[in-house]
C-alpha cells in the first residue's frame, strides 16, 4: 500500500522535474532538475526491488555525467540573456521530435494493450548484487561483451570526428 | 502493532544517538584541530573560553548564529541558500550505512549497531558522497563571484578525478570480503584488518578520502591564498557555519569509512569494541590534522598529474594483481 502511493508519488516528481528541465531558461537549474529526477527514477528502481540498479543511477547518471554537464555549462558561460534571443525553433526542428514522441507514445500504449501482464504489473523480483552480477557476467556474458565493443567503436569514432583540422593534417604529414 | 513500535523506537534512537555523537565530534574536532596545529606552530591555539578552551565550540556557534545572514545582490538567491544545507546533509547521510560495533542484545533483541545494513552499502556511500560536490558547486556558482566560481569549478574536477581512484580503490576489499555490505566487510577483517593484506588499496583510499574532503594539500577549492575564501567566500553567518561544519562531519565520517574499509572495523583485542571504534576512528583524524600540519598546498597540474597518471593505473593494477592473488589461493 505504502509502496504503491510511494511509487506513484515518484512517478509524479519524475515526470515534473523532467518536464520543468526541458522548460527552463537557465541550464543550471535545467541540470538541476534533471538530477532530481534521476533521484526519482534511482528510489523506483528501489522499490522495484533492484537496489543495485538504483545505487548505479545515482552514481554514473546523478554523480558522474550531470557533474560533467555542470562543469561544461560553467565553462561555457551561457548566461540566461543570450539564451531568449535566439529565435524560437521552427518546423525543421520540432518535426523530428513531434515523431520520436508521437512513436513512443504509440508504442508504449500498444503494449499495454496488448500485453495482458503488463497491466498487472511486473513480478516483485529482489535482486541482490551477487545474482544480478551472476546474471549479467555468466547468462549474459556475450551480451555484455558485445555492447562494450560498440562503445569502444563509439569512443574511437567520437575521437576521430572531433579531432581538428589542423591535428588531421598534422598526423598526415606525419605519415 | 507493539512490535513495530518498538522497532520504530530503536531505529530513531540509533538516529539520534548517531546524530548527538557526530555533531559533538565534529564540534570538538575543530577545537582539536585549533589546539594541535597551534601546537605544531609553536603557539597555545585557544585556551580562553572555559578550562583548556573547552567552551570554544559553544562560543563559535554563538557567534555564527548571530551574525547576519548575508546574501549578495546579484546572487541566486535559492541555490545560494539550500548549497550549504546539501553539504552538511550528504555528510550526515553517509552515516547511515556505517556499522560502530557488533549486534547487541538489549531485552533479547538483537540489536545491530548500524541504522540500516544494505547489501548495497558500499555503493550507497559513493552514490551519497558524489553528491557532496553540488554543494561546493552550486554555492560557488550561486554567488556570482569570480572567485567562488572558480573555487566551485575546482572542486568539481577535482572530484571527477578522484571520484574514480576512490570507487576503484574499494574493489579489492569488495573481492577479498565478498560482499558490498559493510558489516560483511569488518567481519572479514576480524583476524586480519585489510590494511595490512592490501596496503596499496589503503594507500589510494586514503589519499583520496583526503581529496574528497577538500583538506590541505587537496583544499584548492577554498585555497584562501590565491581565491579569498573560494567557494564559499560569499557566505556568512550560520550558512559558512555549515560548510564549515559539514567539514568536520566529512572528517568524521570518513574516519569512519577508512575504520570500517581497512582497519577492522570495531575488533580488537581487551577494549570493548565501541571503543575501539572511537579509538581508530579518532587516530585517522588526527592523521588528516597531522598532514594538515605538515603538507602545502598541490598545484593544479599536480593534483590532476596525482589523479589521473599515478593513482587511477595504480589502484586498476591492483585490482588485477588481487585478482589473480584470490584465484590462486583458491
Amino acid at each position: 500500500m505504502i509502496a504503491t502511493v510511494m511509487f506513484y508519488l515518484l512517478g509524479a516528481v519524475a515526470l515534473g522535474a523532467t518536464g520543468l528541465a526541458i522548460i527552463q531558461r537557465n541550464p543550471v537549474y535545467a541540470v538541476i532538475y534533471l538530477v532530481k529526477s534521476i533521484f526519482a527514477l534511482a528510489l523506483i528502481f528501489y522499490l522495484l526491488g533492484a537496489p543495485l540498479v538504483a545505487a548505479l543511477q545515482v552514481i554514473v547518471y546523478a554523480g558522474a555525467i550531470m557533474v560533467l554537464f555542470l562543469f561544461v555549462i560553467m565553462m561555457l558561460e551561457i548566461t540566461p540573456t543570450s539564451a531568449t534571443q535566439c529565435t524560437a525553433p521552427g518546423w525543421a526542428q520540432w518535426s523530428p521530435v513531434l515523431l520520436l514522441a508521437l512513436t513512443l507514445v504509440t508504442l508504449t500504449l500498444l503494449l499495454i494493450g496488448l500485453d495482458p501482464l503488463a497491466s498487472e504489473g511486473v513480478p516483485r523480483w529482489h535482486a541482490s548484487p551477487r545474482d544480478f552480477g551472476y546474471a549479467l557476467f555468466k547468462e549474459y556474458a556475450l551480451a555484455v561483451k558485445i555492447i562494450s565493443f560498440q562503445l569502444s567503436f563509439a569512443a574511437v569514432g567520437a575521437f576521430h570526428v572531433g579531432m581538428t583540422e589542423r591535428r588531421r593534417a598534422q598526423l598526415e604529414d606525419e605519415s | 502493532m507493539s512490535e513495530m513500535l518498538v522497532t520504530l523506537a530503536l531505529i530513531l534512537g540509533k538516529l539520534l544517538f548517531i546524530f548527538g555523537v557526530v555533531l559533538f565530534m565534529a564540534a570538538y574536532l575543530v577545537l582539536a584541530e585549533r589546539k594541535i596545529l597551534g601546537r605544531m606552530q609553536l603557539r597555545y591555539g585557544p585556551n580562553r573560553v572555559g578550562p583548556f578552551g573547552l567552551m570554544q565550540p559553544l562560543a563559535d556557534v554563538i557567534k555564527l548564529l548571530t551574525k547576519e545572514d548575508f546574501v549578495p545582490a546579484r546572487a541566486d538567491k535559492w541555490l545560494f541558500l539550500i548549497a550549504p544545507g546539501i553539504t552538511a546533509v550528504t555528510a550526515l547521510l553517509v552515516f547511515a550505512v556505517i556499522p560502530f560495533g557488533p549486534t547487541l542484545e538489549i531485552f533479547g533483541r538483537q540489536v545491530p549497531l548500524v541504522v540500516v545494513d544494505l547489501n548495497i552499502g558500499v555503493l550507497y556511500f559513493l552514490g551519497v558522497s558524489s553528491m557532496a560536490v553540488y554543494g561546493v558547486v552550486l554555492g560557488g556558482w550561486a554567488s556570482n563571484s569570480k572567485y567562488s566560481l572558480l573555487g566551485g569549478v575546482r572542486g568539481l574536477s577535482q572530484m571527477v578525478s578522484y571520484e574514480l581512484s576512490l570507487g576503484l580503490s574499494l574493489v579489492p576489499v569488495i573481492m577479498m570480503a565478498r560482499s558490498f555490505s559493510l558489516t560483511d566487510i569488518v567481519m572479514a577483517q576480524q583476524s586480519i584488518p585489510f590494511m595490512l593484506l592490501n596496503p596499496v588499496a589503503f594507500g589510494v583510499f586514503f589519499i583520496c578520502v583526503l581529496a574528497e574532503s577538500n583538506r590541505i594539500p587537496f583544499d584548492l577549492p577554498e585555497a584562501e591564498n590565491e581565491l579569498v575564501g573560494g567557494f564559499h567566500t560569499e557566505y556568512s553567518g550560520m550558512r559558512f557555519g555549515l560548510f564549515f561544519v559539514g567539514e568536520y562531519i566529512n572528517m568524521v565520517v570518513l574516519g569512519s569509512l577508512v575504520t570500517v574499509f581497512f582497519l577492522g572495523g570495531w575488533h580488537g583485542p581487551w577494549l570493548p569494541p565501541l571503543l575501539w571504534f572511537l579509538f581508530k576512528v579518532l587516530a585517522v583524524c588526527a592523521m588528516f590534522i597531522w598532514i594538515r600540519a605538515s603538507m602545502p598546498r598541490l598545484r593544479y597540474d599536480q593534483l590532476m598529474n596525482l589523479g589521473w597518471k599515478i593513482l587511477l593505473p595504480l589502484s586498476l593494477v591492483n585490482i588485477l594483481v588481487t585478482g589473480a592473488v584470490l584465484l590462486g589461493l583458491g
